[in-house]
């Protein structure tokens, strides 16, 4: 009989480094995430090849899908943008408002449903087909509005900047336009999303982004 | 570390001693909230910035002063058309008077991307000077979806074609496109 024992390994790791590596992520995404904004329209963008970042800020996002239309501002510019559209429009907004739209990501209702929208909570105006879009046909052409008032607005921020000696001019020249991208679905027609091309044109917007995903070269 | 003592007490009549208290704590259920507030925190950040393909657009309130009528090197020039269907016909040179016949391709590198090339061969051969290329007038018809738009852009992107532009299809290129059975 062999009188040498088999020293039993205990089935136990040690996990210390594992927790100290698990944390050490934990805390990096903590502390880069924003979150997800709900979009009041999910779209599929196409894909292209084109590796070009959209600027972080000063861009406003026109959403196309399902022929309807999304508009979302910039935060610092949403105020301005509803008091010039209040006093363009002749509709009042109270301050309560006001601190909705500032803090409502993208909408896509007609300036007369603006109202009811706001006063909703942020669940209930997000949710499937709560929005209807703007209307951007040439009738009753809102977009217009939106896009115009959204970029005088934009605008104002970096004029009263310029005045105040924070930004010089060339700065100014730089930042004043406001960026425009377009966010449409891969499967909308091409005619809605050329009536919204049209519609930056008329306003001398001739720069301006399409929002794409990405894919390699082999397709 | 997180470990019992498993040593043989061995039955020799000693006195049972008391456990020593392990340090070693049981961190099993730690990493497991730890990775379930990783994956939550992946899954909801937007960690990178939406991809973009910077378009522009000419002007078109037209400066009068301007002579409009700008001369374009016919054979420089390939127009693509898009149709139904993911399809596309393109030619070289005008309509009435084309360099090369219309000719129907598809999306994709075995398509549009190897004409394009072989064209830009062919444009070169006409240029002036060495930066001169193809000229790209894409005209998109209304049975066209936003994806072929982006799709035909990203070829300008993958072949590099210095100068393209997006053009309003003509009702003659409309009937082109319908006898092809493209529209």
């Amino acid at each position: 009989m062999a009188k040498h024992k088999i020293s039993k390994k205990s089935t136990r790791i040690d996990m210390t480094a594992m927790c100290d590596v698990a944390f050490l992520l934990l805390s990096f995404f903590v502390m880069t995430a924003t979150a997800k904004q709900p979009e009041p329209k999910p779209v599929d963008t196409p894909a292209s090849t084109v590796i070009d970042k959209l600027p972080e800020d000063g861009v406003a996002t026109i959403t196309v899908g399902d022929k309807q239309v999304f508009f979302t501002i910039p935060r610092a510019s949403r105020r301005g943008t509803l008091e010039r559209i209040s006093k363009e429009k002749g509709v009042n907004f109270t301050e309560g408002e006001y601190k909705a739209f500032e803090g409502m990501e993208g909408f896509g209702v007609p300036l007369n449903q603006l109202k009811s929208l706001l006063s909703k909570s942020p669940a209930v105006r997000n949710a499937p087909g709560a929005q209807v879009g703007i209307p951007y046909d040439t009738i009753n052409d809102q977009l217009t509005d939106w896009v115009k008032q959204a970029r005088e607005a934009h605008k104002s921020i970096y004029e009263a900047q310029l005045q105040e000696g924070k930004i010089n001019a060339e700065e100014f020249g730089k930042k004043a336009d406001l960026g425009i991208a377009i966010k449409g679905d891969a499967k909308e027609d091409f005619i809605t999303v050329k009536r919204i091309i049209d519609i930056l044109q008329e306003q001398k917007k001739n720069r301006f982004f399409l929002i794409t995903g990405l894919r390699n070269k082999d397709f | 570390m997180a470990e019992l003592n498993t040593g043989g007490g061995g039955g020799d009549g000693k006195k049972v001693r008391s456990k020593k208290s392990n340090p070693g704590v049981d961190l099993t259920a730690m990493v497991d909230l730890a990775f379930l507030l990783i994956t939550f925190f992946m899954l909801t950040t937007t960690l990178s910035k939406p991809q973009s393909m910077p378009l522009a657009m000419p002007d078109k309130e037209k400066d009068p002063a301007e002579d409009t009528d700008t001369k374009v090197p016919e054979d420089r020039m390939m127009t693509i058309l898009i149709g139904k269907d993911n399809k596309i016909l393109w030619y070289m040179g005008m309509l009435a008077t084309p360099r090369m016949e219309p000719t129907e391709a598809t999306f994709g590198k075995d398509g549009i991307r190897k004409d394009i090339l072989k064209n830009t061969a062919y444009a070169k051969k006409f240029a002036d000077k060495p930066d001169e290329g193809l000229i790209v007038n894409i005209k998109a018809s209304d049975a066209a979806s936003y994806r072929n738009l982006v799709d035909i852009l990203d070829e300008m992107a993958i072949n590099k074609v210095q100068l393209y532009a997006i053009g309003d299809i003509t009702p003659e290129e409309i009937t082109l496109l319908t006898d092809k059975g493209l529209y």
